[in-house]
């Protein structure tokens, strides 16, 4: 016989907040938010109390202010009158120069160093593996510190260029002057430019000449993705692939050859004179040590990201397309690299994240990034270290989250492709 | 007719392999010589290898471990070689303790050493398996005698910030059978904290009018070198894992607003560079505390390399609990396990065992990145350099110290990464 019993219905107790399932999470994230406010009304606090009674406040118009301070490496027009603001700002694009031609060189030498750890030829497996243990168990600091006191010691010094028998020559057919002040490259020029654009009201110029000549450039780059998209159209249809890379070469190069024939290209020099070599580009010892530092210890790290990606490609893959008769190089190019570059490019680009944050220690050998301008000098001359910290903190945090982007925009491609 | 057959009835003799399959050739011909490819490898790299010894070896071993300055050195090397280009050891004889202990107090260095020691014989349990597990008894007291015998100062405050835990410890055991598990989580948490809060400091100036027993008290300026570095590292590294591992927790977890606090704080602190961070430790933490709080630099540099590492860290777990199994949920769901219970006995061992290797590297980057100190003008290894170069004696050494500290890190580190792949082997061997 059943047996009925009258339930009663569950009526809204205190208690219910803690042990039903259906309240408990609501409950501790109500109690996690007050927490995280409470936490942050103390801080507001406290800074607000400190700030009463060190008579400060918070003020970010030094940023306007003269700087009275000059930057040695610099991509823009700056003096010692120019703001604190312009040299924050050229203080950014120091940190995005040394980043990128640092994540290019990390780059190439990573990959070899990754590839030649697993070749077979022992010896240079192990040179492979001595170069990664040494730059990846010794701090970057000290490399910096390293190869600052080796550019700055061993190149000789400006004046022994000079006289009938120089001490030291210049390299590459006279163009390139090493030295202990730094490199001096030559640099692009036009006889027939078109001038420079000011931009926000005349502060910034910005080379009209380069503007033009990377439109054409990817304009080209463009034309020829539409090439090798229609040879692979035609492939499809009809099985043969039609020879297209005489064109796509002309179609990448010629455009940009006559653009820059337009312009009277030619190269500036560096020359000797007084004390120094005027013209050229000057990179400054303090910029090729960081250089050289960055790309070295990086490479390391990228090395390890390469090999483990490659053998994540398990051999039956390999072992498959020898068997359906495909030539050893085409497997690498067409089996094995697709599969491992999805492996390695997001940690690869977390790489390029991690030297760009590495880069900030650019300031223990005086090169003027970010953290050497608004976050070195600035801060000390104009004693605001909250707006300045905040401000560089969040510059940095505003790099970073756009390469996260870029690293969550590659997994998400890549999970839609996967089957 | 006789019965003619074709198969051999008896083995021939084993004949030995050809003398250039076998041996020092053979290897050398599978391994070096295989393809005039390689066989160009080989040549280029031997050359590499030779050109870079026959450079480095000269300079390591020059007998200039007595000099007493950058001249004497060069006179040494001059007499012997004809030139001065190799190294100058002295400065190391003479500034090892430096780099090591920082301007720690050369009577008292038996505290930083014993410290030492005991945090050896903390870890050890934890390291290998053979060590006697009561060592494990040494884990909680370890903190605060160290902090004790690196700062020095009465010895009550220590005992009695100790009995805190103690009585953490009492409270949970009195209460586990009583009270359900949130009131025990927070009482034996609360009532240590107020302990702290407001009975260690009377309690402990208390007893130690009754009974002074101090030692040198030693000011956190005087620590540097080698000394500075693990204290900062260790700590961080040792505090950052527990951070970290809740972190990972709350990254995963489907309340939504701990989830978004979690995100937060770690893209936060993933996307600037620790340097900034130690900036603000250095010039910004005191206007975020109370007014009038001016706590300790190597406390606040610790703090922000223990908030750094956590993010880090966090991320690295993430990756295991990633890496899991789904079906491991699952089972400990269908099993009736509690959150809590299912992470501590089946999700996290699984997940922290594939994270080892990220952990180690973790690891290891923290103690790498204890060097950024020297930017705030604290006298880690890299620091003290700098004080070593502005002595007119020694003026000009920098290769010779910054290989003796490169080769201290390099101890540290590379014994940290391969401690972490036998133990990958280990857990291994044991599925």
């Amino acid at each position: 016989m059943a047996q009925h019993q009258d339930f009663k219905k569950p009526t809204f107790e205190l208690s219910m907040l803690l042990y039903d399932t259906r309240y408990r999470s609501t409950s501790f994230q109500v109690i996690a938010l007050i927490l995280f406010f409470s936490l942050i009304w103390w801080l507001v606090n406290n800074t607000m109390s400190n700030l009463a009674i060190t008579g400060k406040d918070i003020d970010f118009s030094f940023l306007v202010h003269e700087s009275n301070y000059d930057i040695n490496q610099r991509l823009l027009e700056y003096d010692s009158r120019s703001s604190h603001g312009r040299a924050a700002v050229l203080g950014v694009l120091n940190t995005l120069v040394l980043s990128a031609i640092g994540c290019v060189t990390a780059t190439i030498l990573g990959v070899f160093v990754g590839i030649a750890r697993l070749s077979k030829n022992w010896i240079v497996a192990r040179i492979m593996t001595v170069h990664i243990e040494i730059f990846r168990n010794v701090p970057l600091l000290l490399w910096i510190l390293l190869i600052m006191s080796m550019v700055a010691h061993s190149f000789p010094v400006p004046k022994h260029f000079r006289g009938a028998d120089p001490i030291a020559t210049m390299k590459l057919f006279d163009s390139v002057a090493l030295t202990n002040r730094g490199f001096y490259i030559p640099e692009p020029l036009f006889s027939n430019g078109f001038g420079d654009m000011g931009f926000f009201s005349n502060s910034f110029y910005i080379s009209i000449d380069l503007i033009v000549i990377l439109a054409i450039l990817i304009g080209s780059i463009w034309a020829s993705g539409k090439i090798k998209a229609r040879a692979k159209r035609i492939q499809e249809e009809t099985g043969i692939r039609p020879t297209t890379w005489y064109l796509r070469l002309g179609v990448i190069f010629i455009p940009t050859i006559l653009l820059l024939v337009y312009l009277g290209f030619y190269l500036g020099y560096p020359e000797l004179k007084g004390f120094n070599f005027k013209g050229g580009i000057h990179l400054r010892n303090s910029l090729i040590a960081l250089w050289i530092a960055l790309s070295l210890y990086t490479s390391a790290f990228i090395a390890e990201i390469v090999r483990s990606g490659i053998l994540a490609v398990s051999k039956g893959q390999t072992e498959a397309a020898g068997a359906l008769g495909i030539k050893p190089n085409v497997i690498m190019a067409l089996v094995i690299l697709p599969q491992a570059l999805k492996v390695i490019v997001p940690p690869l680009i977390s790489n390029y994240l991690n030297l760009t944050k590495n880069s900030s220690l650019a300031i223990a050998v005086g090169y003027m990034d970010l953290t050497g301008t608004l976050m070195g000098i600035t801060l000390n001359q104009t004693g605001r270290e909250l707006e300045t910290l905040l401000l560089g903190m969040s510059i940095y945090l505003t790099i970073s989250l756009l390469i996260s982007a870029v690293i969550n925009w590659y997994n998400r491609r890549n999970d839609m492709v996967e089957r | 007719m006789r019965n003619v057959s074709f198969v051999r009835s008896e083995m021939l003799a084993e004949q030995t392999p050809p003398l250039t399959s076998i041996g020092v050739i053979g290897w050398a011909r599978e391994n070096l010589f295989n393809g005039w490819f390689n066989s160009i490898l080989t040549v280029i790299s031997l050359y590499i290898v030779y050109s870079f010894l026959s450079f480095l070896i000269p300079w390591v071993l020059t007998p200039t471990w007595k000099a007493t300055s950058l001249n004497e050195c060069r006179e040494i090397n001059t007499a012997l070689t004809g030139h001065h280009s190799g190294a100058c050891w002295g400065v190391i004889t003479e500034r090892w303790p430096q780099f090591i202990f920082g301007f720690y107090d050369r009577s008292i260095l038996w505290r930083p050493i014993l410290v030492f020691v005991l945090f050896l014989a903390t870890i050890a349990p934890i390291l290998f398996e053979r060590v006697p597990r009561k060592l494990f008894l040494l884990g909680p007291v370890f903190p605060f005698l160290a902090v004790w015998l690196l700062w020095g100062g009465s010895i009550w405050s220590p005992v009695f910030s100790f009995l805190g835990l103690v009585l953490g410890y009492l409270v949970w055991r009195s209460l586990k059978e009583r009270v359900n598990a949130v009131i025990l989580l927070l009482s034996s948490i609360g009532v240590p904290i107020i302990w702290w809060m407001f009975l260690t400091e009377p309690a402990s100036g208390l007893l130690a009018e009754i009974i002074p027993y101090e030692i040198q008290i030693l000011p956190s300026r005087d620590f540097g070198g080698l000394l500075l570095s693990l204290t900062i590292g260790l700590t961080a590294i040792f505090c950052s894992l527990p951070i970290g591992i809740f972190l990972a927790l709350g990254r995963q977890s489907d309340l939504l607003i701990v989830k978004v606090l979690c995100v937060w704080f770690i893209e936060f602190i993933r996307g600037v560079p620790l340097i900034t961070l130690l900036f603000v430790a250095s010039t910004l933490l005191n206007i975020f505390m109370p007014p009038g709080t001016n706590f300790d630099i190597i406390m606040r540099v610790v703090i922000m390399v223990t908030l750094f590492s956590s993010a880090y860290m966090a991320e690295v777990v993430r990756g295991g609990l990633a890496g899991l199994d789904s079906g491991q949920y699952e089972a400990a769901n269908a099993l009736g396990f509690s959150y809590w219970k299912a992470q501590r006995l089946i999700i996290m061992p699984q997940a922290l065992k594939i994270s080892i290797p990220g952990i180690v590297s973790n690891f290891i980057g923290v103690l790498k990145d204890t060097t950024l100190v020297s930017v705030i003008g604290l006298f880690d290894p890299i620091g003290l350099t700098t004080v070593v170069l502005a002595d007119m004696r020694w003026n000009g050494v920098y290769w010779e110290l910054n290989v003796f500290v490169a080769l201290c890190f390099f101890v540290f580190c590379f014994s940290m990464s391969r401690y972490s792949m036998y133990l990958e082997r280990k857990l291994r061997k044991e599925n």
